[in-house]
């Protein structure tokens, strides 16, 4: 049977509400979980979502435009949040930074044109005895160094790599 | 009488499960008669436990003052220039919000708060782009009166420079400038909450946070349904109808054109408040010297196309019952529902698209008019149509997009070409200085002069619903309708309430009246039958008695609904003055339910200018051939999801 881009989706959508319910409070694990698996939430989601959540549209995308978590447009398969508090700051969180810029030849709010990393910057990751802290999808990593970047971008193509053929969740860290 | 006891605007719109315990719990003290004192400004009062600060100080006639609160909407609390100071308490509290659980001593204009409140404004006004000149709503801003108020003489935060949002004008109906926007949410309780069409929400967080639409698309583009609710409740000019008046003017002072002015009920009954009168005076015939005096060359009342309506759609009604009981057809569609709320009819085509053959053909009374002066009018006074603008004075918003659907064009021209609000007009009427309420009183214009009562309350919730019956119970019938209601007054169509059922059974049936003998051969199919009918205004309650059709509950056994987009019905139409409140709202019903009474005539079917336009023009009838060309009308299947 042929399926279409958007029925898929919509069958996806029923499937996670009938493991996270249909409650107006299963909005946000909804738009999580729909985040980790595409990078983001499209506008035609936002919709079904609501449609099937029993709210408007709008309520969605307020939602989404009030978490820098949720995008509504699509972001890299790695999305790379350095911190830019105070106390990163002074642990040298500019030349983390600098490294960031160079490898991946992009600006912070940039993704690459292969789709695979997203830059951009965040404010405070609780880390501030360790910084400069950077977080990767989910992942923390501590105390990096210019040199550590070069290593965490190296395993997150490597891994990219490996497993181009799985399904998108699976390619998370 | 049955009657389902909906209020107007949900007190919360989280589901039961995310509700506040603390409030729950207080709305049972309340219940249990529970009383405590509270001091205001040194004077005492007893309250109920769980009566908020603001509640027991307008008890007490003392002013607090409010922006974010509103009487219709849930509570919001965001505003917070409605601060007070309560004895043992470090912090200041928002009286709206704050329900009294103790005996507490309130002081609401000490210097601590009067700082406070005068920050909370210079904070408004520093963020707030827009220049009062050049505002519609100079002279009557909420922002603008407080500022007065608190005597703000500079702007301590620095202002705006320069806007921030570009001006969406997209809509026919409503014009959004967000640059004005102070963030109260009051627009956003409104369409989601009172409305629940649900097209404005705060979106971003923090200094980005705008009011907007799904995606921040153009209002036109999403599923907004005109009904202009989020205007009347705008403190400010962020939200305002789409003003058509340059235009009106401009064809006014063109000697070549013809122009023509039909009036509706509603905005008679609220124009006064523009003028400073108290809700609930009625102004008809001094408006009309107004009109006259402002340019227009022909007055008609949009009453007389109200009794058009009603024949056309009380016809439509009783072949669809024919279809349904003589014929047995299952395709005959029933209930039938009422077309004449532009706002309404968008809202079923965006939200129950599968409901539009429920939707009777009848156009609305604006676009019937306008399609007979292009035709009947203009035949009989030797006029060319193209020389002829027609304007609608309504109360609403909506009727600036339904003149311009592409659809209403039956006279082969632009059936009416400008919408008028009740604001616009008091605008107009000022610009020609003219003083309403002192103005001599002068009648319609003819042709189409004579109006009945039953067109009046085309303006209160259940009205239309009071004129169908009125005329179709005496069609059936033969009998007047007073026999079977005192004074013609169907009392129990009237009131407030959310939603409304009522059932009249007819008993004994007359002969068929020579005005629809062509179409129903006799009465005798309607002996012994109920007719169920039922009413509701606003579209969060048109959409609960949606739902209930859907999964066949009572309102799916009626023949007959009304449905009003606005709460209150088009007295509370988006293009009233504002403000708005319930209290208001019944004034002005008050006001149109006075004016039926002072009519000779209050039935449609008896209007004598109806009847000879059926004579000279529609000679088929009602529902006949010609009436289908000019005064019917198809709908779109919209749908809700935005491309």
């Amino acid at each position: 049977m042929l399926l279409t881009e958007r029925e898929r989706l919509r069958e996806e959508l029923l499937q996670l509400i009938g493991q996270i319910g249909r409650d107006r409070s299963a909005l946000l694990p909804l738009l999580q979980e729909v985040q980790r698996k595409y990078c983001h939430i499209s506008e035609y989601c936002m919709q079904v979502i609501a449609d099937l959540l029993d709210i408007h549209p709008v309520e969605v995308h307020s939602v989404v435009s009030f978490y820098s978590f949720l995008d509504e447009r699509p972001q890299g398969q790695f999305v790379i949040r350095l911190c830019r508090t105070a106390t990163c700051d002074m642990a040298g969180k500019d030349h983390v930074a600098r490294q960031l810029r160079n490898d991946l030849r992009i600006g912070f709010g940039q993704t690459t044109p292969d789709g695979k990393f997203s830059l951009d910057w965040a404010n405070c990751l609780g880390m501030c005895d360790q910084g400069p802290a950077m977080l990767v999808n989910e992942r923390i990593f501590t105390r990096v160094t210019p040199e550590k970047v070069h290593g965490i971008l190296a395993e997150c193509r490597q891994m990219f790599g490996a497993h181009a053929t799985s399904s998108p969740k699976e390619r998370q860290i | 009488m049955d009657k389902e006891l909906q209020p107007i605007g949900s007190e919360t719109r989280a589901p039961a499960s995310q509700r506040s315990r603390t409030a729950e719990l207080l709305k049972h003290a309340k219940a249990l008669g529970k009383e405590i004192d509270v001091s205001i400004d040194g004077n005492s009062v007893t309250v109920p436990l769980g009566t908020t600060i603001l509640e027991a100080a307008r008890e007490l006639r003392i002013h607090i003052p409010t922006l974010c609160f509103h009487e219709d909407l849930c509570l919001a609390g965001v505003c917070r220039i409605c601060m007070v100071e309560i004895e043992g308490q470090r912090t200041l509290q928002s009286a709206c919000s704050y329900p009294i659980t103790a005996p507490i001593r309130v002081s609401t204009h000490t210097a601590k708060v009067r700082r406070a409140r005068r920050h909370v404004l210079d904070l408004l006004l520093a963020s707030h782009h827009g220049e009062c000149y050049i505002c519609t709503r100079n002279g009557h801003c909420e922002l603008q009166a407080l500022a007065a108020e608190y005597g703000v003489d500079l702007f301590r935060f620095g202002r705006a420079d320069r806007p921030r949002y570009a001006i969406d004008a997209s809509s026919h109906a409503v014009v959004r400038d967000m640059n004005k926007c102070i963030l109260c949410r009051r627009c956003v309780r409104t369409c989601i909450d009172l409305q629940e069409v649900g097209v404005l929400e705060a979106l971003h967080r923090g200094q980005h946070t705008k009011v907007g639409t799904f995606m921040d698309k153009p209002l036109a583009d999403v599923v907004c349904i005109n009904c202009g609710q989020c205007i009347n409740r705008c403190p400010t000019g962020a939200l305002r109808a789409n003003d058509l008046t340059d235009e009106v003017w401009e064809a006014i002072d063109d000697p070549a054109k013809h122009v023509v002015i039909q009036t509706a009920p509603s905005p008679r009954a609220g124009i006064g408040e523009c003028f400073g009168l108290e809700p609930g005076r009625p102004l008809t015939f001094q408006m009309n010297t107004a009109l006259r005096r402002c340019g227009f060359d022909r007055v008609f009342d949009t009453n007389f196309a109200a009794d058009l309506t009603i024949i056309e759609e009380g016809v439509e009604l009783l072949l669809r019952l024919q279809r349904a009981i003589v014929e047995r057809d299952p395709a005959a569609v029933l209930p039938q529902f009422t077309s004449c709320s532009p706002g309404w009819v968008k809202y079923l085509e965006h939200f129950f698209p599968d409901y539009l053959p429920h939707l009777s053909t009848a156009k609305s009374p604006q676009q019937m008019f306008g399609a007979l002066i292009k035709t009947y009018y203009a035949r009989t006074n030797r006029l060319d149509p193209k020389n002829i603008v027609t304007v609608a004075l309504m109360p609403c918003s909506a009727k600036k997009f339904e003149c311009n659907r592409p659809e209403m064009c039956a006279s082969g021209f632009k059936d009416i070409d400008y919408g008028l609000t009740t604001r616009e007009l008091a605008k107009m009427i000022r610009e020609a200085g003219i003083d309403l309420p002192k103005l001599e009183k002068s009648d319609f214009d003819n042709p189409f002069g004579t109006a009945t009562g039953s067109g009046v309350i085309f303006g209160a919730t259940g009205g239309v619903m009071e004129a169908a019956l009125r005329t179709v119970l005496e069609l059936v019938t033969g009998q007047k309708i007073e026999n079977f209601f005192a004074h013609a007054d169907i009392v129990p169509l009237r009131g407030f309430e959310g939603a409304r059922y009522a059932e009249v059974p007819i008993t004994k049936v007359g002969p068929v009246p020579a005005l629809v003998r062509h179409l129903f051969p006799d009465w005798n199919w309607l002996r012994g039958a109920t007719l169920k009918v039922g009413v509701c205004h606003g579209t969060a309650n048109a959409k609960r008695v949606m739902e209930d059709i859907r999964d066949g509950g009572r309102f799916s056994h009626c023949h007959f609904i009304e449905f009003m987009a606005c709460p209150g019905g088009c007295l509370g139409g988006g293009g009233q003055p504002t403000p708005t409140s319930p209290a208001i709202r019944a004034a002005r019903a008050k006001a149109i339910y006075s004016e039926d009474h002072a009519y000779s005539v209050r039935k449609s079917h008896e209007n004598p200018a109806i009847l000879r336009v059926y004579e000279q023009f529609l000679a088929a009838g009602p529902c006949g051939h010609e009436s289908h060309e000019l005064l019917h009308t198809a709908y779109t299947r919209r749908g809700k999801y935005i491309a």
